[in-house]
This record gives structure tokens, C-alpha cells and sequence, in this order.
């Protein structure tokens, strides 16, 4: 590289995030330097419309949550006056904020079991590639195939005689073993790429294979690992199904459930429940907006196959 | 080296140990339990034999769920492959606040399934819906979008992809991003106009994507199931169950555990061989272009 090269590489560097296999996509402060130019009015114009297509329900939900039960007007029109009383009374009754508790929980431990127990699992299954790991690890991806309650009966009866009902622990269980596929898939794919040298020369220094993982393997996982925290953990705080059938008591509804209460049983109060639903959506769409760049790349990642 | 390797296997054993208790027992129990009569909480059940089975394919409803997941999947994952490249090839040409649309187009993955039912129901309401305020203020007679089969398994259709192409556009977005530079000006030298850089240039380029984005779509078309409980329920008439709603019909309301069994059975099955195929017709594919 010459040295004007390697200038010109410097300065463009920062703009581009290289993805683990080095595709690069866009950063949003690149375009900073395009200049409003006339003969892209027609892309300016599909803008706007796209940005009205994508924006138009949440400002539809917003505008419900503002309006009084018996408010006729039309869900797309402006309250007058603004009611807050929706508003209110979710602060008042608390219950989002018990479901918020609830989900986090649940997420942080979901995510935390799955990224120890899939990393180890990952670097088992890359690292011994024998026919019978190759068996495991299709048997592992195929559960990705399963449509959501055919196996309701089978897990209800594991969490009956394990006592999971209605448990943190048990529900962190049940999504952790479905998620597992995916978290597997990604560390897999990664390890794959990180040199066998590098075992080899914790190996000469005396290293077990537990060792080599955490102090050779487990720091060369960080960019995988925000990945898989981004798309489980979106995952598992929307998660429904499971948890609407193995957390009965209302003390322990997730976010979702407590959003499906309000729009299932007081169908009448589209008012409530739509501001539910608004405090629900804020938590993830906050987080997306400030580490987008974070999420995004970790969609493109997941979804390149080595 | 190997010889360490060998001893890694007891690395999986926690997350196989996992997968067997809430997976594969499940799986194996609902597929013994497909063999029975069983209303799903009493003590005894009597064996069947493949009566659920020969029962399904008499059974309207099923006939009609089956129908309607193959338009989940493979309707959603045409519409996702088309519009989320039609939007990478617009999003990737320069201009100012472009990635704040890439942004909002996103955002609604960000939401769950269940939630952007309720949503959009507010819009496909017959009465006092969004859309028909609007077709109604322009003169238009009113649609009954969710009363009627045709147009409720249409609005699904819609609202899925509508939520998820943001997905296959961010993975057509990254994968034209890294379609080499020195290809695209060599082209352009040769004299190629903008359609035949994409069809000849572009386009091929973009298997890798194209091949993980439909596979994606289509796993998460075919298991269909929180958009349409939050707004159909599968209704009109059962007419709008995907394979997964409809086990939970049978289920819960009908109180016919064996015969939902049955039906998850056929659809784990039926997402099994699907999902081969495209897999294999990519494989080929990809080695043919490298070939």
C-alpha cells in the first residue's frame, strides 16, 4: 500500500462498519457530505412516502391513546381536546411496569444461559467435527421447523414435574431451549473463523479445553455476542406464546401479556389499551433508536452464512 | 490437537440436556399423542391409530389452514424478497436522510407480532378503521377487511410483510454494499446501463443474501401465529388459521388434543421438507455460479 493509499484508507475508514466477514454497510454519518441536489427530487418524494407508510400506524395508536373511550371521531384525527387520562390510570394501576419487571428478568436470564451454554455448546460442535456432531448439530437447527404449540402437551408436562409453572426459572428454560438453535447457529458460524492456532498454542502452554475457552475463545466472541443479545433479546421480550401458556398468574405477566389483557378482556377501551401498548412499544424502540447501527449490523450478520 | 478436541464433546451436553426436557421429548410425546383420542386433560385416552390422520385430510378446516400457511409463507416471502431489494437498490443511491428512512423502515421489527395485530386493527376495522375512513371520505364504498376469508388471509399477508421487510432489506442492503466497487466501474466502462448492472452485475452477486433472506422469511412465514391471533383469531369461520393457530383452536376450544398433535406433526413436517428443498435448490444454485 502505498503511502497516499493508506492515507486515503485512514480517512475512509471511519465511515464504513466492516461486518465479521468484511461486508460493509453504510454508517449514517457518511452522508452527511451528500449535497440536496434537484434531480433527486423523485427519491426525496418516495422518501416522504415511505416515511408516511411506516410512520402512519404508530401515529394512529398514538392519536387512539389520547382520546376518551366514547371519543367518535375518526382514529386518524387529532384529539381536541388531548385526554391524558389513558395515560394515567396505567401509571396509576402499575401493571405495565410490573410486566416491564417481568420481561427484563426473563430476558436478562434467557440471554444470560444462552450465551454460556451456546458458546460452549458452539465450540464443541466447530472445533470436533465428527459425523456424529454433524448429526447433533442438524438435530439442534431443526427444531427452528417446530410451529408454536405442537409440542405444548410435552413441555407442559416437563414443567409439572420439574414445578416450572409459573416461575422465572422455568420460563427462562422453555425460551432458552428454543432459542438455542439460533444462538448456536451464529457462534458456530463465528468460531469457525477464529484460527485453530490459537487453541493450539494455549494447548502447548498446558491449557484444558475449559481454559482455552474462557481465556482464548470467550474474548474473541464480543461482536458475535452483541449480536446474539440483540436478536434473542428482541425476540424473547416480544415473546407470546410460551409465556401466555406457562405464566398463569398475573403477577408474573410479561410486557405482552399484560398488552393482551387490556385489548382482549376491556375490547371497549381502545383508549386503554392503545396507551398500554404505547408505554409497552417504548422500552425496544428507544433502545433501536439510539443503537441502531448495533442492531442492524447484528440482522446482517445473522444472516450471512459462512 | 484432535486428540484434546475429543474430549469437547461434553461442551453440548448442557444444551443438549436442555433441548431433549422442553424439545425433543415434547416433540415425541406430540407425536405419540397424535396416535390417540384425547381431550387433552382427562386421565385416559383411547388409541386411534391413524384415524387423526386420515381424519385431517377430510377436514375442511384443516384443508383450509394448510392452504393459507403456504400463502403465509411463501405469499410473505415473495413480497419480502421484492420489496426489501427494490428498497436496498433505492436506500443504497446517495441522498440526504436516507438512512433515517432505512431507520423507520426497520422499527416495526422492533414490535411484537401480537402488538402490531392490535395496531392494525385500529386500520382494518370495518367500522370506524382507518382505511375505511379514508376510502370513505374519498367517495368510496367501505371494504369488509377482516369479516370476509379472502381479504382477511390478504390483510395478514399485507401486515407481515409490511412488518418484516426491513429485515430482507437491511440483508440486500449489506449484500449490494458488498458487491465490489471494481466490478461496478468495470461495467460501467463496458457501457452497461443501470438495468443490466443490476440484472447482470448486481442480481448475482446477491445469492448469499437472497438465499439466507428467503430461508428466514419463509421458516417465519410458514410458523405464522401471533399477528393473526391478535387480529382474526383465525376467523371468519376458521377461514384464516395458519397451521399454528389452528392447533390451538383444536386444542383449546374443540378439546381435541390428539388431533391437534396430528396437525403439528404434518406442519413440523411440512416446514422440514420445505425448507430442504429451497435449501438444496441454493446450494446447487451457489455452486453452479461458482462453478
Amino acid at each position: 500500500m502505498t503511502p497516499a493509499a493508506y492515507l486515503r484508507y485512514k480517512k475512509n475508514k471511519k465511515k464504513y462498519e466492516t461486518t465479521t466477514d468484511g461486508t460493509v454497510i453504510f454508517d449514517p454519518d457518511q452522508e452527511e457530505r451528500v449535497p440536496w441536489r434537484k434531480k433527486d427530487w423523485w427519491r426525496y418524494l418516495v422518501s416522504a412516502l415511505l416515511l408516511l407508510v411506516y410512520l402512519f400506524p404508530f401515529y394512529v395508536i398514538i392519536m387512539v391513546s389520547l382520546k376518551t373511550f366514547n371519543d367518535t371521531s375518526p382514529r386518524a384525527v387529532f384529539p381536541h381536546p388531548i385526554y391524558w387520562g389513558n395515560f394515567a390510570a396505567i401509571f396509576k394501576s402499575g401493571e405495565i411496569f410490573i410486566g416491564m419487571k417481568n420481561s427484563l428478568i426473563i430476558t436478562v436470564g434467557v440471554l444470560a444461559l444462552q450465551v454460556v451454554i451456546g458458546s460452549l455448546a458452539a465450540y464443541a460442535l466447530s472445533r470436533n467435527q465428527t459425523k456424529f456432531n454433524e448429526v447433533v448439530r442438524n438435530l439442534i437447527m431443526s427444531v427452528m421447523m417446530i410451529t408454536p404449540l405442537t409440542t405444548l402437551v410435552g413441555v407442559y408436562s416437563t414443567m409439572s414435574k420439574i414445578h416450572g409453572t409459573s416461575t422465572y426459572w422455568g420460563i427462562i428454560l422453555i425460551l432458552s431451549a428454543f432459542g438455542l438453535p439460533l444462538t448456536i447457529f451464529l457462534y458456530t458460524n463465528f468460531i469457525g473463523s477464529i484460527p485453530r492456532a490459537l487453541d493450539e498454542a494455549a494447548a502447548i502452554d498446558g491449557a484444558g479445553n475449559l481454559q482455552t475457552f474462557f481465556m482464548v475463545i470467550l474474548p474473541q466472541l464480543r461482536t458475535v455476542t452483541v449480536t446474539v443479545l440483540i436478536l434473542q433479546g428482541v425476540g424473547i421480550w416480544n415473546e407470546y406464546t410460551y409465556s401466555y401458556y406457562f405464566l398463569q398468574k398475573q403477577s408474573m405477566a410479561t410486557i405482552t401479556l399484560v398488552i393482551k389483557t387490556f385489548f382482549g378482556s376491556v375490547m371497549n377501551d381502545y383508549g386503554q389499551a392503545a396507551a398500554n401498548a404505547v408505554i409497552g412499544m417504548l422500552p425496544l424502540i428507544v433502545l433501536y433508536l439510539f443503537l441502531q447501527k448495533y442492531f442492524i449490523q447484528g440482522q446482517v450478520d445473522s444472516a450471512i452464512k459462512s | 490437537m484432535e486428540k484434546q478436541y475429543k474430549k469437547l464433546n461434553i461442551f453440548y451436553i448442557p444444551a443438549v440436556v436442555l433441548m431433549i426436557l422442553f424439545v425433543a421429548y415434547p416433540l415425541f410425546n406430540a407425536f405419540y399423542l397424535s396416535f390417540f383420542n384425547w381431550n387433552g386433560y382427562s386421565q385416559t385416552k383411547e388409541f386411534f391409530g391413524l384415524k387423526n390422520y386420515i381424519s385431517m385430510f377430510q377436514d375442511k378446516n384443516f384443508r383450509k389452514a394448510l392452504i393459507n400457511t403456504l400463502i403465509y409463507g411463501f405469499g410473505c416471502t415473495a413480497l419480502q424478497q421484492v420489496i426489501g431489494l427494490a428498497l436496498a437498490m433505492f436506500l443504497n443511491g446517495k441522498f440526504k436522510g436516507r438512512s433515517i428512512v432505512r431507520t423507520v423502515i426497520y422499527m416495526p421489527a422492533m414490535v411484537s407480532g401480537l402488538v402490531m395485530g392490535y395496531i392494525m386493527y385500529f386500520f382494518f376495522q370495518s367500522k370506524g378503521g382507518v382505511i375505511n375512513d379514508i376510502l370513505l371520505s374519498l367517495g368510496l364504498n367501505s371494504v369488509n377487511w377482516l369479516g370476509n376469508a379472502h381479504n382477511a388471509v390478504a390483510v395478514i399477508v399485507f401486515i407481515n410483510t409490511w412488518q418484516f421487510v426491513g429485515v430482507s432489506m437491511v440483508i440486500y442492503l449489506a449484500g449490494i454494499q458488498g458487491v465490489s466497487q471494481s466490478y461496478i466501474e468495470a461495467a460501467k466502462i463496458d457501457g452497461a446501463n443501470s438495468w443490466q448492472l443490476f440484472s447482470k452485475v448486481i442480481l448475482p452477486n446477491l445469492l448469499p443474501a437472497l438465499s439466507s433472506s428467503v430461508t428466514y422469511n419463509l421458516i417465519g412465514g410458514l410458523k405464522l401465529y401471533d399477528v393473526i391471533i391478535a387480529l382474526t383469531d383465525g376467523g371468519p369461520a376458521k377461514k384464516s388459521n395458519s397451521f399454528a393457530t389452528y392447533i390451538a383452536n383444536r386444542y383449546f376450544d374443540a378439546e381435541r388434543a390428539g388431533y391437534a398433535a396430528a396437525v403439528g406433526v404434518f406442519s413440523f413436517i411440512m416446514i422440514m421438507v420445505i425448507s430442504t428443498i429451497v435449501n438444496a435448490y441454493f446450494r446447487k444454485k451457489e455452486r453452479d455460479l461458482e462453478g
